[in-house]
């Protein structure tokens, strides 16, 4: 070895807490975005259901007119529906990567570092957000094509863009905590795929909410996913919506599942 | 005077029906390289864990040059260097941006983050295949690259559990090499957990050797020896303290743990 490792100058572990956050938290999304750069194919093969969702179910419900949606053409009012859908799927399976990177030491090596837990949550909650963010373009150049009546204006886009970050935080927060709770990477996905649908159906995605049964609606009014959905709905295709309320609930969501997640994952490498 | 790298008092931890550590007192002085030795299941983990952080010390106490590792964990992780069992690098990023990422969540500032991130990768013999993902690399390579993921931040205390386990001879002794090389230039202290007594006896200075969850013998490899007679080696020490159990520990013991560990898991 030409140059000794130098010992770390006096002065560094006075870096101010929340300086030191957000530094963190900085520096766990860079590392989510190189590992994302190198599976780029996976991006494009995730895209494949919510594409099917638009073509065939949205197609065929178009021309069946059973969902009353208004003025608003059937495909446009699924198409930001299926956005939130297809944010929700990637996100609510991310706990599997943090078991696998359990498995394999990574996880103990990242929290014997002097980074807080909330640091290494928001870093995997950011790449969720990212991943869906991918996915959502091509989804929505897909809903162009089919004739959706999309906005341009670059501040409702970015918006939109907000919303299923946020939702996409949240739902990948909601998959540590079972990981925390299940601890085993068998058990996450039975549960995962046991609340998917539900959450999903159970939303405002594929049919207003006015149409359900009352105890279904109460279960709407407490799904964050019926709040992006709102909110993506609004921005992208112009319907009323309640956005103060929808980045409200998000924002209190994302931040409540962030604290509980950072809280289970010391955990999972016990 | 300065504190002891580690010092471990009454230190019990229990997985269900286990006792995985089983009342151990251990000092570590500053600047040595320290053998932890001991059959699989013998707790040597469960300590190692529970010094640096991962596992909460819920009887005894533990200092790490002076800081109380149950009150101040963040302030001894910055002291830590840590290689755990697993060859752990990420394998979707390069060997650089692995190395790089410790850099920064051990706030190496940014004007000598690149320099020093090269010098780590170069200590391990590592930079010519830095920008390569680290998923090509080989088990030795691999764990060199952790052995740069430690040693970026200047640890002060290095703790490297089972570091050669499932490792060829020649990347064995390169990976105790690098060790050797680092510890002589910056004079860290070094932890280290093994059951191979050939490296223990080569490149430990003290060494305690543990069973069942305690300390059963400690001292240098040659103390050690000659404690038991004249040409005797730290094999014949290890089957004296362990018993005749060692051959038996050896097939099951971890998996024992393991098996216990989950079912206190379940069981809550």
């Amino acid at each position: 070895m030409s140059v000794p490792l130098v010992a770390p100058p006096a002065g560094w572990a006075d870096t101010r807490a929340v300086g030191r956050l957000l530094s963190r938290v900085s520096t766990m999304c860079l590392v989510e975005l190189q590992k994302l750069r190198r599976d780029r194919s996976e991006l494009v093969t995730r895209a494949i259901q919510p594409a099917l969702w638009l073509i065939i179910f949205g197609e065929t419900f178009s021309r069946l007119r059973a969902i009353p949606t208004g003025n608003t053409p059937y495909l446009d009012f699924l198409a930001p529906g299926i956005l939130a859908q297809s944010a929700l799927f990637i996100a609510i399976f991310y706990g599997i990567q943090i078991i696998w990177e359990r498995d394999a030491g990574i996880l103990g090596k990242l929290l014997v570092t002097p980074t807080p837990r909330a640091a290494l949550v928001t870093g995997k909650a950011f790449a969720a957000g990212v991943r869906a963010l991918a996915q959502a373009v091509i989804v929505l150049i897909l809903a162009a094509i089919l004739g959706v009546a999309l906005t341009v204006n670059p501040l409702k886009l970015l918006g939109a863009a907000v919303a299923l970050v946020l939702g996409s935080a949240f739902f990948c927060c909601l998959s540590i905590v079972i990981a925390g709770l299940v601890l085993s990477r068998d058990r996450l996905m039975g549960i995962g795929q046991a609340i998917t649908m539900p959450l999903f159906f159970a939303s405002n995605a594929l049919y207003p909410v006015d149409l359900m049964p009352h105890w279904l609606k109460v279960v709407s009014y407490i799904n964050p996913l019926s709040y992006e959905v709102d909110a993506l709905r609004g921005l992208l295709i112009g319907t009323p919506a309640h956005l103060l309320l929808d980045f409200g609930v998000l924002a209190v969501a994302g931040a409540l599942a962030i604290g509980v997640a950072s809280g289970l994952l010391g955990r999972l490498a016990r | 005077m300065t504190p002891p790298a580690v010092r471990c008092k009454g230190l019990r931890h229990v997985f269900g029906d286990t006792v995985a550590v089983d009342g151990v007192d251990l000092e570590i002085p500053a600047g040595q390289v320290f053998g932890l030795l001991g059959p699989n299941g013998a707790g040597k983990t469960t300590t190692i864990r529970m010094i640096t952080t991962l596992l909460p010390t819920k009887t005894g106490t533990i200092e790490v040059f002076g800081i109380d590792v149950s009150r101040r964990k963040m302030a001894v992780r910055r002291l830590i260097g840590y290689v755990p069992q697993q060859l752990s690098a990420d394998g979707s990023l390069s060997g650089r941006e692995n190395v790089t990422l410790f850099a920064r969540l051990f706030d190496v500032p940014r004007r000598d983050r690149a320099t020093q991130v090269d010098t780590a990768l170069e200590a391990v013999g590592l930079l010519d295949d830095a920008d390569r993902p680290s998923a090509t690399y080989s088990g030795g390579m691999i764990r060199r690259l952790e052995l740069a993921q430690a040693l970026v931040s200047s640890p002060r205390l290095l703790i490297l559990d089972e570091p050669t386990i499932g490792l060829d001879p020649v990347a064995r002794t390169s990976v105790w090499e690098r060790i050797e090389q680092v510890r002589a230039e910056t004079g860290m202290t070094v932890l280290v957990t093994t059951h191979y007594m050939d490296e223990a006896e080569e490149y430990c200075e003290q060494v305690a050797l543990m069973h069942r969850g305690r300390i059963r013998a400690r001292g240098s490899p040659a103390e050690l020896e000659d404690e038991l007679g004249a040409g005797s080696t730290l094999d014949d020490v290890f089957r004296m303290v362990t018993g005749d159990e060692f051959e038996d520990s050896d097939k099951g013991g971890m998996r024992n743990v393991r098996a216990a560990r989950r079912t206190a898991r379940r069981l809550g």
